[in-house]
């Protein structure tokens, strides 16, 4: 019996119900907060990662090697500086717009375009995960960078890029199997059944352009810096 | 509004992703055309939070979100400057204690073969 006289559920349901007190914070639905709650614990994350990498390139005495250069690739003359870099961030860009119009079709419940949409997305996706692959062989193979040491500079570099890029790497590749999931079911009517409501596609939305900012700040800090 | 989602005009997404590619297209230039020093880092921020802001603002829809939202999301990442300070200080401290117990690196780097 509580105060007011009702009564209360025992056991875990009523620790539920006592946390949750039948109260709303957020005015969205559920699953979009716990996207954003969940997000927000994953830019926690990269940013431990990154600043972890400013630590050790501060504090390292051997100098830091010449990123420009290191990612550099030449397609027969002379070698282009950072160019499979940068064209990695525009994959991903596109890709980040064709997830916005996905999302926007969704809530049109145009089930077709949605559907391309969001396997385009996915296909660009893997599309940076193979070129990710590329790099990380380039510079294992040819470079000889280790985490533990390379050739060219601080031997931090190695340790950094791949945890850093790495990490980044499983998210995308997370988000490909993320989006490819929903987009079929949204093609098979999964969600008809449930309403014909497609604020999913808005959620997995979330989680792909997050994908996209934290390689923004990777790109900032990593690869210009 | 928040209710039946977030349903916006096709042309915004348009207009953000064309100035996503600019913004980015700068950021590499700044690479590109060897820019240095406080110019170099003031460029890569500007565009790095332009982008940021472009994505979460409109992509993520955070501008059409209830303030409550907003702030729960944003606010907390700002503690983040304080571990970037803090680990800056150690970074230094660090390096001070290397030159001064172990001297001047004599690492002979070279030079990547593409």
């Amino acid at each position: 019996m509580s105060a007011s006289g009702e009564v209360l559920p025992e056991g875990t349901k009523g620790v539920v119900q006592d946390f949750a007190s039948d109260k709303q914070a957020f005015h969205v639905p559920w699953g979009k907060a716990m996207m954003w709650i969940f997000l927000l614990s994953d830019t926690f994350i990269f940013s431990c990662f990154l600043v972890s990498y400013m630590t050790v390139r501060i504090s390292t005495a051997d100098p830091w090697p010449v990123v420009s250069d290191v990612f550099a690739l030449s397609f027969g003359g002379d070698p282009i500086p950072l160019i499979l870099i940068a064209i990695m961030t525009f994959v991903l860009i596109t890709s980040s717009g064709t997830m916005a119009m996905a999302v926007n079709m969704g809530y049109r419940k145009d089930r077709k375009k949605t559907f391309w949409l969001m396997v385009a997305t996915a296909a660009l996706g893997a599309t940076f995960v193979g070129m990710q692959a590329f790099e990380w062989t380039k510079l294992i193979v040819d470079e000889g960078v280790r985490p533990w040491g390379n050739p060219m500079g601080a031997a931090q570099f190695g340790s950094s890029f791949f945890m850093i890029t790495g990490f980044h790497g499983l998210h995308v590749s997370a988000g490909v199997i993320y989006l490819l999931v929903v987009a079929f079911r949204v093609k098979n009517g999964f969600y008809e059944k449930r309403g014909g409501n497609y604020e999913i596609v808005e959620i997995a939305g979330l989680y792909w352009h997050f994908v996209d900012l934290v390689w923004v700040f990777i790109f900032a800090f990593f690869y210009l810096w | 509004m928040a209710q039946e989602g977030q349903q916006h005009p096709i042309a915004i997404y348009l207009w953000i992703w064309g100035l996503l590619f600019v913004v980015s297209f700068f950021s590499y230039m700044v690479d590109y055309l060897q820019l240095q020093g406080y110019l170099r880092w003031s460029l890569i921020l500007i565009f790095m939070f332009l982008k940021a802001g472009f994505i979460i603002a409109i992509f993520m829809h955070m501008k059409w979100e209830r303030l409550a939202l907003q702030l729960a999301i944003l606010v907390p990442p700002v503690v983040i400057l304080v571990l970037i300070g803090l680990m800056a200080l150690e970074g230094e401290y660090t390096f001070l204690t290397r030159i001064e117990f172990f001297g001047e690196s004599d690492f002979v780097p070279s030079t990547p073969h593409h």
